[in-house]
């Protein structure tokens, strides 16, 4: 049997204490960092550029493209780790920054160095208290041990790096919203151009990158850029985690090549639980259109789901029984949106009031079937309109899931309510297998 | 809560700005430690944060009410957070959070009273998405993750908070309280870091049937031979 999981990132997640420089170290750790100050910044580039390694954020872009905008101005130059994960599903950089610390801020110095940064900075979302302890921790480590601060292990590179907190606003996710916020304002995002890697932090130079894409560095650096470019497929390189959450029997983080199937990963999950039958979920977190069972099948990368209508984006697999209904699920998301609109563009601000105004008319059984039809009008007023991707996320899942189920909102009408039980879908009044 | 800052916070907060190349950079972690030193984003707090950067009070007041942890009332000692995002709240967050404001009777953000032989205050209220997801139904009590919860289950936990008794994160250290909290987000260290497991079971579940398999990612570079190749490199510099 051909191996489906590809332990990377996650390998050393069972290891004693793995969060500490010594654990670390013993396990192979800062010997990317290693190889990499003896290379030239611009092959530690082109060594991530040739192993395709795509952004682990949810857009996808070549991680070694990014690092290779920026303008030589002589202006200082950034590197800004987002790891203000919150996309709704998303669950990968929290118990990787928990359990190894190190491998991010190992990316961070190499990445650093590769684009000749001397100041980084990861900003992380503050409502998770111990992964900013072990992050920090981790940092005051790596500095006592020389792998930050002036003149690193000789090689006359300097590099400063600060773990921020942030305060919660899921809009900070967005990467020029995040600049905002790590300048001290309100986060909200930037017109683009210029683009953040020509005038990004403090107008200078900047590289954003997902904390996974900039875990993953040390790897690629170690391993090289062929042994991470020959898994996964064609144009989607290497491996990522994928994080199964909901209604399967044995939820968490599945580390596999991308390309690998919902079938596939429900199959090591142990299926779903109690053997329902599969109704819903989401490839990508709540802003990527939903997909149902006739889309088990979907290789998991970034062409094959956007062929299927969907996006990779940041592998979170919602996945959602038949008890569950899709009209309330729905609904919540989109109050979501509206709590998160962070309020500077009027499609996004304005639309997803509205949004919330219609989809809870109908889960209540009131309103009509052409409150359908205007929720489609509202979201074709807001995708592709607002300023960030918020406001098109926001949009996914009514499309997708008028697309689907478009019955089972019309239901609700004849019903005069919702038709489902709340209870038979808890984890704990519902079938734990 | 009145009056002014006091010197050693006042000493800290110059600290926090002084990390970041450009000083304002440092206002999201100096309200952190304003939340820590008065309980909330007093206005004493906001002037403080406004003096040593050079703003002025309203444009800190602008980024203090833009961001959902920053609190302009009091929140209880321990503030626990039930998360109502879809996901969560299909798996119970709603039943879970129903039963809690119940059992304090509170409505949301509110703290509920102390009561006689309580040691502490709690307080509650829904959140988004904590990205613990594969834990679902997921609560959080200053900030640290409380995995698996049931109705019942949080109530217990709650009322061993109020009473005093030490209660430990799933995945962390014993709780501590939301102003201690606020201080380790404002990047003051409590030695905390190396308390709590390595990862919660979720996390592990791929690994664990990887380890079974015998699977393990296509070869690399042994260690060995890494050093090796540094060596090389490092000899045709020299060269």
């Amino acid at each position: 049997m051909t191996a489906q999981l590809q332990p990377v990132l996650t390998a050393n997640w069972g290891v004693d204490h793995a969060w500490t420089l010594a654990s670390y170290t013993s396990t192979g750790g800062y010997e990317g960092l290693r190889k990499a100050l003896a290379m030239s910044p611009e092959e530690v580039v082109e060594t991530v550029k040739a192993s395709g390694l795509r952004g682990r954020g949810g857009a996808g872009f070549p991680t070694g493209v990014k690092w290779g905008f920026l303008p030589d101005n002589g202006a200082p130059r950034y590197l800004v780790v987002n790891a203000d994960e919150s996309e709704p599903g998303t669950c990968k950089d929290i118990p990787l920054m928990m359990a190894s610390p190190h491998t991010l801020v190992e990316g961070v110095i190499i990445s650093s160095y590769a684009i000749k940064a001397n100041r980084a900075f990861i900003y992380v979302r503050g409502e998770v208290l111990h992964v900013i302890r072990r992050l920090q921790a981790a940092v005051r480590e790596a500095y006592a041990a020389g792998h930050l601060g002036s003149n690193i292990h000789g090689s006359g590179y300097d590099l400063e790096l600060v773990v921020h907190a942030g305060a919660g606003a899921y809009i900070c996710g967005e990467e020029t919203a995040l600049l905002d916020s790590l300048e001290g304002r309100r986060g909200q995002p930037r017109l683009r151009p210029p683009f953040p890697a020509v005038e990004g932090l403090y107008a200078s130079p900047t590289v954003i990158n997902n904390a996974e894409s900039i875990a993953t560095v040390p790897a690629i650096v170690k391993h090289g850029a062929e042994w991470f470019a020959e898994m996964g497929t064609e144009k989607s390189n290497g491996v990522g985690i994928f994080s199964l959450s909901g209604h399967v029997t044995r939820p968490g983080q599945y580390e596999a090549e991308l390309g690998i199937t919902l079938r596939e990963l429900l199959d090591l999950a142990g299926g779903m639980r109690g053997g329902r039958e599969l109704k819903f979920w989401t490839p990508g977190g709540s802003s990527t259109p939903l997909f149902t069972a006739e889309h088990l099948d979907v290789p998991l990368d970034f062409e094959s789901v956007a062929a299927a209508g969907s996006m990779l984006g940041t592998r979170a697999l919602q996945i959602f029984d038949e008890s569950v209904c899709v009209v309330r699920a729905v609904l919540r998301w989109t109050e979501f949106y509206k709590h998160e609109s962070c309020g500077k563009c009027t499609p996004c601000r304005e639309g997803t009031y509205w949004l919330v105004q219609v989809l809870a008319r109908l889960e209540r059984g009131e309103g009509s079937e052409e409150d359908l039809e205007l929720l489609l009008d509202q979201c074709d007023n807001i995708l592709g309109r607002s300023f960030c991707a918020l406001g098109d996320g926001a949009t996914s899942p009514i499309t997708s899931s008028i697309k689907y189920f478009r019955q089972e909102y019309l239901d609700h009408l004849t019903h005069g309510g919702c038709p489902f039980d709340p209870a038979a879908a808890t984890l704990f009044e519902g079938v734990r297998a | 809560m009145t009056g002014r800052i006091d010197e050693k916070t006042y000493g800290e907060l110059r600290e926090i700005a002084a990390r970041y190349p450009q000083a304002r950079s440092g206002l999201l972690p100096m309200l952190h430690l304003v939340q820590s030193a008065e309980g909330a984003v007093t206005p004493a707090g906001i002037e403080a944060c406004a003096e040593v950067l050079g703003l002025t009070e309203a444009e800190v007041s602008a980024v203090a009410t833009f961001y959902t942890m920053y609190k302009r009332h009091r929140v209880g000692d321990f503030h626990v957070g039930v998360c109502t995002n879809t996901l969560c709240a299909v798996m119970g967050g709603d039943a879970i959070l129903e039963r809690l404001k119940e059992h304090l009777d509170v409505g949301n953000d509110e703290v509920a009273p102390k009561r006689q032989g309580d040691q502490y205050t709690v307080s509650v209220e829904h959140i988004e998405c904590n990205a613990a997801c594969d834990y679902a139904p997921v609560a959080m009590v200053n900030w640290e993750f409380l995995d698996n919860q049931t109705p019942d289950g949080l109530v217990r936990t709650v009322e061993a908070l109020r009473a005093g008794h030490p209660v430990s994160s799933t995945r962390g250290p014993r709780i501590c309280t939301w102003r201690q909290a606020e201080r380790v987000l404002a990047g003051f260290d409590d030695g905390l870091a190396d308390e709590g497991p390595v990862a919660g079971p979720a996390s592990l579940v791929g690994l664990g049937v990887a380890e079974q398999q015998g699977w393990m990612p296509p070869h690399g570079l042994t260690h060995e031979e890494l050093a090796h190749e540094i060596e090389d490199e490092m000899h045709e510099e020299d060269a």
